[in-house]
């Protein structure tokens, strides 16, 4: 079994009408056992911002941690919020420096740009190769399936409601279909005046 | 003299609480040609004089260099260092777009540039730079113009000169300068401030001026400074 899918764990992100959403499940496992059901792989990195971190469980911690050891020190020394993108590119330029000793985690970033509140997802392979699509990325154990569902359940310019919706669907019925994700999963939706979080049940076996 | 005492090593203070070296370095760089930077609403202008000492100088090394497509930069001190300044924030700015995928403010490479010269103030077997720079940019879509001393100390001017008779060029711009300065005015009163105490007959070949504006920085070719003097009353 690959060391991508050890500790399991899929995140799936979708672009809205100027809304985003990013949801994941929230098992923790060693290959087929599993230990946890509130494993944390979303962060919060900013008042419209998340990174997800699929991959790997300590390599999940401890990138987070360095990701916001040099975002907050860009954001001391230039005074400003960082966008997503300049966060995508200077994630993606940290994996390339471990190129042939990466971190197992395939980064994703989603949120509205600070100026134009343009909704941004963007993902990453384990050694930074960048991909912005205008509509969804997934990640994770069960991203084959997280790709058929979003094919078929995304649309553009969903509101925030349908997006919830949407994206809720897609990752619950991915996670079904995959032994090592599931156990329950979180849910958030991002908008210009607001962030909703929301828990998933889900089937536990 | 006492003060020399305390000048064999740039690390030591003198009991005034000076380091000698530095303020030497700004002597190197009250010495050196005028340079003359103003903000005008619509963009920067960097201006200094490039006196040849012989008609024999082929006329391709250049005092105002860009740094990045908006950013650029002019000294008044000792040439080779700033030569070496201009490679290493070229480096800086070319890093930064590494990482970031996107331009680096001009505050930024100031602060870095500025960084590096106070390291050369406090790092043993050199000595500081002998340059004062004019860094000018545009980016948020706004001027900015910022001078480095070889100290570290940065500032941020409306207008400011430096180099021989830079006291003079300043009280000039005092008169002269006003906040809604247009771009063409500001190369203007540029000229004018760098007229103040040159000596002999300045031509467009023995200065040389640059511009930035929301399209970037650029150096203005012997033509286009030729046009500006011949709008100023000689």
């Amino acid at each position: 079994m690959s060391i991508m899918t050890y500790n399991g764990g899929s995140i799936v992100a979708m672009t809205g009408k100027n809304c985003v959403a990013i949801a994941c499940d929230k098992r923790f496992g060693i290959q087929g056992t599993a230990l946890a059901d509130n494993f944390q792989r979303i962060f919060q990195v900013g008042p419209h911002m998340f990174v997800g971190l699929p991959g790997l469980g300590t390599d999940t911690q401890t990138v987070y941690q360095k990701i916001r050891f040099r975002q907050n020190l860009y954001e001391l020394k230039e005074n400003r919020k960082m966008s997503p993108k300049v966060l995508l590119s200077m994630i993606s330029n940290m994996l390339y420096e471990r190129r042939f000793g990466p971190y197992f985690v395939e980064p994703m970033v989603v949120g509205l740009d600070p100026e134009t509140a343009q909704p941004i997802v963007g993902n990453m392979d384990l050694i930074g190769c960048v991909n912005i699509p205008s509509d969804f990325v997934v990640g994770g154990p069960s991203s084959d399936q997280l790709y058929g569902m979003c094919e078929t359940l995304w649309e553009p310019n969903l509101e925030p409601d349908d997006l919830f919706e949407t994206i809720a669907q897609a990752l619950v019925n991915a996670c079904e279909r995959n032994a090592v994700s599931g156990w329950g999963a979180v849910v958030h939706i991002i908008e210009q005046d607001k962030v909703t979080v929301r828990h998933v049940k889900t089937r536990m076996d | 003299m006492a003060t020399e005492r305390y000048s064999f090593s740039l690390t030591t203070f003198s009991p005034s609480g000076k380091l000698v070296q530095i303020e030497y370095a700004l002597a190197a760089v009250e010495a050196g040609a005028p340079s003359v930077g103003i903000k005008a609403s619509n963009g920067i202008v960097l201006a200094t004089e490039k006196k040849q000492k012989t008609i024999l100088f082929e006329d391709c090394i250049h005092k105002v260099e860009p740094i990045t497509d908006y950013i650029g930069m002019v000294y008044s001190g000792m040439g080779p260092d700033y030569r070496l300044l201009v490679k290493k924030a070229r480096k800086i700015a070319q890093q930064y777009k590494l990482v970031y995928q996107e331009n680096i403010p001009t505050q930024q490479l100031v602060q870095r540039v500025a960084a590096i010269m106070q390291e050369y103030t406090q790092s043993g077997g050199v000595r500081p730079f002998g340059v004062s720079l004019l860094i000018c940019g545009w980016d948020q879509n706004r001027p900015y113009l910022y001078q480095c001393d070889p100290s570290g100390a940065y500032f941020a001017w409306k207008a400011t000169a430096m180099g021989r008779n830079y006291i003079n060029g300043k009280t000039f711009l005092e008169k002269r300068y006003s906040e809604d300065l247009e771009l063409d005015d500001a190369v203007h009163t540029a000229i004018l401030t760098l007229k103040e105490g040159f000596e002999g007959q300045m031509t467009a070949e023995n200065i040389e001026i640059g511009i930035a504006d929301e399209t970037g920085f650029r150096r203005l070719d012997v033509a286009t400074v030729r046009d500006h003097l011949s709008n100023i009353p000689q």
